[in-house]
């Protein structure tokens, strides 16, 4: 049984849970994800690995409430159980001969690129953390952050807290500054991932990217969560979900993301209007 | 006296109008009085040319003569010997070119109808009380088993009977494979294969859903928690693309993704959080089975026109002909010798068209087909919104990848012994799809069931030596 050991409510619309999961707990590495099924008739949902306690036996996830699927998981107390829970899938982030590396996070992308900053540090690599958030309130692992982090740059769009503005003018800032990075790490919505491929790309520095496609079995069966890289077709779930973002087709993957939009909508409308029925 | 008729009895079905907008069973099975005088065909020949075209030899006229007498347990009985999964067989296995290609009475006239008394038998035995199984006595040795596909099942089947401690790892949240995430609910009701699962909980099989081989735990960890030996049954799973232009656009599919999104994810349903798109018009392109079953699920989920598009002629449709006859009377169109050159998109990225070019039949190729060629400026563009790519899949290289000392052949099928089912790798065996690449659920059984002998007899050699 996949048991949820520990649940906090990071801000509104996030949060964490520690899930009893010791199989998947033995080989988690940072940069794979689990894909969970909340109930008997549940969607799969592939979530990021946030962390791993290989002792407990535990996974921790940090989830955005963005839908049907996602809002029934937050409905779940400490001492429920979730159905399904497998993993790990996709491939560890490559941190070989990296010695230093900016990670750059935008909103809930944060919880993704927590574990992967965490990683660096803890091989002795400098780490640069440049994170967005829209306003003060959605900031998730500051602290977090800062313990693994040679230089924590906090950045929102309206600026409520750190600077104003974007993670690309901050990068770019660095960068200007002198800053040699073996490689950028970025994780968040897509079209943050684009512009910071875009820009990374001007002054060559190797970026990675974590794409989140459409996901439905994990394991190269279905083919749902194909990218364009290079030219190359690829399974985001077996071969990523980490990319060059120099090479992805970015405007491809935004338009697949947009592929069940109304179904997507509609379900959540009726998984909201559930919940008013049961708070009443 | 044999019942001379030329014709076989024929199927109760719901009717094609009908049944093109629901999800049960189209055939609806033989009544006893059907069965018996269908089994009344049969000339109980003693050559039994027949059982030469079953792959697993099953004593068809033994069984057949059975029904004759009305001893339907002791029919089953029978088929049992030789079949675990008889339900299935008898509703999913191409007949016509097995079994009842061979058969005598196909000379002149219809061949008997084996596959339905098959299923017959299969179905009045599922539709009795449920005899408690007896969990046989531990030989104390422990077998894993790599998905739960056919070969999976019937491989732990067996060596359950013999008494092993058999362990399932299946990477989905459902055991049974294709069975249940390829195969409609239409031509096989989940709950059939639910029962055959049901029976290996209790002959003690333990089953490991969600469990990932070669990423949740690999077949190298697998020997060293415990396990002696371990059979591979994952199946071919990793589907093709068509490589053409167009291919990534919202409402191309892979026949996987679809089947699974209907069948695994139950996304027909209501109250299913699984999302499919609500399709107008839809291609699918290629031939089998799996082409029929997409195209048959499409038109179910409430598509106007749903057409297959195949780019050889209909003799060589590789699909069942009960398959093809039922697609064809639910209203599929087919479009043959067309081949898809794009996919065609509007400026939101969805699919808009299909273009195709249409095709001749030329010289023989090496299989003896005769090969596909195209006619120059013969171009034209299917109105679609959905297009489903069903031409083929094979097996999935995460197992090949994260065992060592396995050898495969290039396109990734595991090399085993045909007698033993014994892989490169001492203690690993393997079967089914994964080692031929995609075949039948027959076929899959029966490998499963010639490696559950070749374990026994390497563990029982292991233990005597
Ligand atoms: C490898 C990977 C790692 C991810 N890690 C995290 C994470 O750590 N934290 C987090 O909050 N989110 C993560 N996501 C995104 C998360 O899977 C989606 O937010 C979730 O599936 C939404 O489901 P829903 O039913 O609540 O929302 P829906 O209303 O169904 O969808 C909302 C959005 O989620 C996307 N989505 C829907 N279904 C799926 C699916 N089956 N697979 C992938 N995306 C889907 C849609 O494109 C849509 O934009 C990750 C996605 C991937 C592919
Ligand atoms: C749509 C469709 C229709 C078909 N129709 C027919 C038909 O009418 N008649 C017929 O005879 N045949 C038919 N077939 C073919 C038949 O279903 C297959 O040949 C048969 O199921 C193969 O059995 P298998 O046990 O080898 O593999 P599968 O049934 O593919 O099962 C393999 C299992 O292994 C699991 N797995 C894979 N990798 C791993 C891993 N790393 N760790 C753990 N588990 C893993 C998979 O999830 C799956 O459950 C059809 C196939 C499809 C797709
Ligand atoms: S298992 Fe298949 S081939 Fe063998 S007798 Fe039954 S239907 Fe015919
Ligand atoms: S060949 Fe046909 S008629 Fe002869 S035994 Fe077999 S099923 Fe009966
Ligand atoms: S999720 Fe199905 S192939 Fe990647």
């Amino acid at each position: 049984m996949y048991t949820i050991q520990k649940k906090v409510e990071l801000n509104p619309t996030v949060t964490l849970m520690e899930v009893q999961a010791p199989l998947v707990a033995k080989k988690a590495e940072p940069g794979q994800f689990i894909i969970l099924r909340v109930d008997e008739d549940g969607e799969r949902i592939p979530l990021t690995i946030a962390d791993y306690d290989r002792e407990k036996g535990t996974i921790t996830i940090i989830f955005q409430i963005v839908g049907a699927t996602t809002a029934k998981l937050n409905q779940l107390k400490e001492g429920e159980a979730i159905h399904d829970f497998v993993g790990p899938l996709g491939v560890p982030t490559h941190t070989k001969g990296i010695q230093k590396v900016a990670i750059v996070g935008g909103g809930v992308g944060c919880a993704i690129a927590y574990p992967v900053a965490k990683k660096f540090h803890e091989l002795g690599a400098v780490v640069h953390s440049i994170v967005g958030f829209r306003t003060k309130d959605l900031v998730i692992l500051e602290d977090e952050f800062r313990k693994v982090s040679e230089k924590y740059l906090l950045m929102t769009d309206d600026g409520s807290y750190g600077e104003k503005g974007l993670v690309t003018n901050a990068l770019k800032e660095l960068l200007d500054a002198g800053e040699k990075y073996d490689e950028v790490v970025a994780i968040g919505p897509m079209i943050m991932m684009k512009f910071v491929s875009q820009l990374t790309k001007e002054y060559n520095v190797k970026t990675m990217v974590s794409m989140n496609p459409v996901m439905i079995d994990g394991t190269g069966m279905c083919g749902g969560c194909r990218l364009t890289v290079g030219g190359q077709t690829k399974f985001a779930c077996v071969d990523g979900p980490e990319f060059d973002g120099h090479q992805v087709d970015f405007d491809e993957a935004m338009a697949r993301a947009s592929f069940y939009r109304d179904f997507e909508r509609h379900a959540y409308d009726e998984t909201c209007n559930l919940f008013k029925k049961e708070v009443n | 006296m044999p019942n001379m008729s030329m014709k076989k009895n024929e199927m109760p079905a719901q009717a094609p109008e009908i049944r093109n907008k629901n999800f049960q069973e189209v055939t609806l099975g033989y009544s006893t009085e059907q069965a018996i005088d269908e089994a009344q065909r049969c000339l109980n020949c003693k050559t039994k040319p027949c059982v030469s075209g079953c792959p697993v030899q099953i004593h068809i006229p033994a069984f057949i003569q059975e029904i004759v007498n009305g001893n339907f347990e002791a029919a089953y009985q029978i088929i049992a010997q030789t079949s675990s999964l008889p339900a299935v067989c008898g509703r999913v296995c191409p007949q016509e070119s097995q079994c009842e290609k061979y058969c005598v009475r196909g000379i002149k006239g219809e061949s008997v109808g084996i596959g339905r008394l098959e299923r017959f038998v299969a179905d009045w035995h599922n539709a009795q009380p449920d005899v408690k199984i007896e969990k046989p006595a531990s030989n104390g040795h422990k077998v894993a088993i790599v998905g739960s596909g056919p070969a999976g099942l019937t491989c732990a089947g067996d060596l359950a009977k013999k008494g092993y401690d058999v362990t399932i790892f299946e990477a989905l949240h459902l055991a049974g494979g294709v069975l249940v995430y390829g195969i409609p609910e239409f031509r096989l009701p989940k709950s059939i294969v639910q029962k055959e699962v049901n029976a290996l909980m209790q002959l003690g099989v333990t089953i490991h859903t969600n469990a990932v081989v070669g990423k949740s735990i690999s077949v190298d960890e697998l020997m060293e928690s415990g396990y002696e030996a371990i059979f591979i049954g994952s199946g071919a799973g990793l589907p093709r693309f068509m490589g053409i232009p167009g291919e990534n656009l919202n409402g191309v599919y892979s026949a996987n993704e679809f089947l699974t999104r209907i069948n695994l994810m139950r996304s027909y349903q209501m109250g299913s959080n699984t999302p499919i798109m609500s399709i107008r018009k839809v291609a699918v392109v290629g031939g089998g089975n799996v082409a029929m079953d997409a195209a048959r699920c499409a038109k179910r989920l409430g598509a106007e026109e749903v057409s297959i598009v195949y780019r050889r002629s209909e003799t060589e449709l590789p699909a069942r002909k009960e398959e093809v006859e039922h697609a064809k009377e639910e209203g599929i169109l087919f479009k043959l010798l067309s081949a898809p050159l794009e996919v065609l998109g509007d400026e939101k990225r969805f699919v808009k068209g299909l273009k195709c070019i249409a095709m001749e039949l030329g010289e023989p190729d090496a299989s003896g087909r005769r090969k596909p060629v195209e006619k120059t400026g013969s171009e034209f563009i299917l109105d679609v919104d959905c297009v489903i790519a069903a031409i083929g899949t094979s097996p999935n290289p995460l197992i090949k990848s994260t065992t060592s000392g396995l050898d495969t052949q290039k396109w990734g099928g595991i090399i085993v012994n045909e007698e033993t089912g014994q892989t490169s790798k001492k203690g690993v065996f393997a079967g089914g799809d994964a080692v031929t690449g995609a075949a039948t659920v027959i076929l899959a059984m029966g490998a499963g069931k010639i490696a559950a002998k070749g374990i026994d007899e390497y563990l029982m050699g292991k233990t005597q030596a």
